[in-house]
């Protein structure tokens, strides 16, 4: 839609219009919306309003709950788990920032100079997600095992040492250290950075790259001013696609973690199913969905971009 | 030289599009179209539905019991844990379940739709609380879970008059726990033991014997693993300190609780794990953990290293048992299923199969039939000597259910 309203200046002022579309036109946008809304309205409305209304209420489940707008279980909650939030944040975020930089030399790759291979390589980057999201992350545990030959390799070239330094890593293994657990988030979520990545590389015009390069920029030039700049669609919406639901993750943590890199998903699912406090689960389900709200927002207004892919 | 332009779109195309979005009272942009969506949720939701939806109170006090369905219609619908169940070479049919119903004429409706016992209370609390048929009539649930329904009136009392078998072939161990006295309501399908595995091989020489040389010998820094099921872990080292997990006071769990801390402190102790032990015991990437025996019969057949020990402190053995729901329609049909399973051959061929501790007395002949291995086996057949060891956690009330999950949940991380 954003693409249509920032259309190329040179055009004509609109006809002026002759006669409103017909009565019967005028409805049916609302009716093909009408799946969709309801859909949203179910699934999504009815559960936030049922959820927002949890957070405020005390009680126990044995003698019930009650609306009594209790808003300190906010205050308590956030003050007893930030340590929790910040930490997923943070994996979040270096899971973000790492399939970046991972996703888009891929991303760039099929889409410029793949060739015949482009459709091979992309079902290769689609293929994890025949296999489910568990079954996926318990394979990292194989990869990273103590004595495997990843973990060998890396503490043959002291890369253990360094990370041990970092504190992402304790002693001589990777699993259940937080360095694990940014892995498993990289790897589960890559795929999200790299389909964006591609649509928006892919729409690029390759005349571009030939005009920049009659202008005489050099190629890491004709990147920092031509490929990035257009691409960026394709970075917001895929940093986007891997941060939320990264952040909200606890099964990375749970299976590739310890005690000491639980993240605000495994607060939540301790709190509604073990401890039965629903109102405090609630409560932090709506701060981590604010907390991302203003995080994305500002995100966006500081990228400066709309249209996402 | 054409100007560069993606997409170029005709003047008259773009009018088109505009009046589409702009124009009148068709006009539908995305703002608009959230802002009256949100707008309309909130109406509609309001404050007025958020004070209007509180929960009700758990217990159920009238409507317990149902019409009873049996005599008319020859099923039950029976949910299990998965592979809780003997299985034929095909892997399709269940043998016990298939003599039951050429014996009874009943036909069991077996789904194995319970992974996790928190996720099965999730599923069926709304329609329970309700006071509604959640369409099972018996179901399997661990212990704490089980006496956590009973203590909300959420499970029918049994007719001992279809139970007579079941009655009299009960193992002494588990005739009379403290959250069911009598077995009222509840008959255990398996009982499950909480013991040390190791490797062999990860451990290196290191000797373990107890729960104290798991949490404090430093050769086995972070290669321990402990259970994430609270009772499990907590009554493992009650025991150790010298405590009986059937009766402890709220002190005595705190020192467990810092016992555990200290350990999760210092880097001992890697991780707190669900049923996932497993592979991590065959890698070596652990060297000594708790683990359910059931596991353990399994994981030694597989590989040579793993082995178990029984600590001289004792150790844990808690139950699945078998409930009947309210407004279950077949109550009666699940009774006798219950009662057939504790007969000696089918409950040897249950034992058999899944390798758990079986809670029928005198199955010892008819498993030594089928597997002699599984009839001299402890885990699964325990002797008086394992028997005279064996403690369960003692039931809590919902307060210190909640004090204790919180605890233990800080405890892991979380």
């Amino acid at each position: 839609m954003a693409a249509v309203t920032e259309a190329p200046p040179p055009l004509a002022p609109p006809a002026p219009e002759k006669k409103p579309p017909r009565r019967r036109g005028r409805w049916m946008p609302y009716l093909l919306l009408l799946p969709g809304l309801l859909w949203l309205i179910v699934f999504f409305a009815l559960p936030m309003v049922y959820q927002a209304s949890t957070s405020v209420q005390t009680g126990s489940l044995e003698e019930g709950y009650e609306v009594t707008w209790h808003f300190a279980t906010y205050w308590d909650a956030l003050s007893e788990y930030w340590p929790q939030f910040l930490r997923s944040v943070l994996y979040a975020g270096a899971a973000t920032v790492l399939c970046l930089l991972l996703g888009y030399p891929l991303a760039y790759l099929i889409a410029f100079r793949a060739g015949r291979w482009k459709h091979l390589i992309m079902i290769l980057v689609i293929a994890p997600f025949f296999t489910s999201f568990l079954i996926r992350t318990l394979a990292w545990k194989t990869i990273l095992a103590d004595g495997g030959p990843v973990v060998g390799a890396l503490n043959a070239l002291h890369v253990l040492d360094v990370t041990s330094w970092l504190g992402m890593t304790s002693g001589d293994r990777v699993l259940a250290t937080p360095l694990a657990v940014v892995c498993g988030l990289t790897y589960n979520f890559l795929p999200f950075m790299i389909l964006p990545l591609y649509t928006s590389l892919e729409r690029i015009d390759g005349r571009l790259h030939e005009a920049a390069g009659d202008l005489y920029a050099r190629p890491f030039t004709t990147f920092r001013k031509v490929t990035f700049p257009l691409s960026m669609p394709g970075v917001v919406s895929g940093t986007l696609l891997t941060f939320i639901p990264a952040a909200g993750d606890y099964v990375n943590a749970d299976l590739l973690g310890s005690t000491d890199t639980r993240m605000i998903g495994n607060v939540i699912q301790s709190q509604f199913l073990r401890i039965l406090d629903y109102p405090t689960a609630a409560a932090l389900s709506f701060i981590l969905m604010f907390a991302i709200l203003i995080m994305v927002t500002l995100y966006i207004r500081r990228s400066g971009t709309e249209d996402l892919v | 030289m054409e100007q560069y332009e993606p997409d170029r779109l005709s003047p008259a195309q773009v009018a088109a599009m505009r009046r589409s979005f702009r124009n009148g009272r068709a006009a539908l942009s995305r703002r608009s179209l959230l802002r009256a969506s949100a707008g309309g949720a909130l109406a509609a939701g309001g404050l007025g539905a958020l004070s209007a939806c509180g929960i009700p109170p758990a217990a159920q006090t009238s409507g317990v019991s149902s019409e009873d369905h049996s005599a008319k219609e020859k099923t039950v619908s029976f949910s299990n844990w998965t592979e809780y169940m003997d299985v034929d070479d095909s892997e399709e049919r269940h043998p016990t379940l298939d003599e039951f119903r050429r014996r009874t004429g009943i036909t069991v409706k077996y789904t194995e739709d319970i992974n996790d016992n928190v996720e099965f209370f999730g599923k069926i609390k709304p329609q329970l609380a309700a006071g509604q048929p959640t369409g099972r009539d018996l179901i399997c649930v661990t212990d704490w879970l089980a006496a956590r329904l009973i203590r909300f009136g959420w499970v029918q009392k049994l007719d001992p008059s279809h139970l007579p078998t079941a009655y009299a072939r009960l193992s002494q161990q588990f005739r009379s726990p403290d959250w069911d006295p009598g077995r009222a309501y509840s008959y255990p399908w398996t009982g499950i033991s909480t013991v040390i595995a190791y490797n062999r091989k990860a451990l290196d020489g290191v000797e373990v014997t107890s729960v104290s040389d798991m949490l404090d010998n430093p050769r086995l820094k972070g290669r321990v693993g402990f259970l994430s099921e609270m009772r499990d872990s907590v009554g493992m080292t009650l025991l150790d300190m010298g405590k009986d997990p059937g009766r402890f006071t709220d002190d005595d769990f705190d020192a467990a609780i810092a016992r555990l801390q200290k350990a999760v402190d210092k880097g001992q102790i890697r991780r707190f794990t669900g049923n996932d032990y497993t592979s991590d015991l065959t890698k070596g990437d652990l060297a000594a953990c708790l683990a359910w025996a059931g596991d353990v019969v399994q994981l030694k057949a597989d590989s040579p290293d793993v082995d178990f020990l029984i600590p001289d402190s004792g150790y844990l053995t808690s139950t699945d048992n078998l409930l009947v729901p309210n407004k279950a329609r077949h109550k009666t049909n699940a009774e006798r299923l219950i009662d057939y399973y504790y007969e000696p051959r089918p409950a040897a061929q249950l034992a058999a199969y899944i390798n758990y501790v079986c809670p029928v007395d005198g199955v010892k002949d008819e498993l030594a039939k089928i597997d002699p291995d599984a009839a001299n086996n402890p885990l699964i057949l325990p002797d008086k000597a394992m028997a005279a060891k064996s403690r369960a956690f003692r039931s809590l009330s919902a307060k210190e259910e909640t004090a204790y999950e919180e605890k233990f949940a800080k405890l892991t991380g979380a």
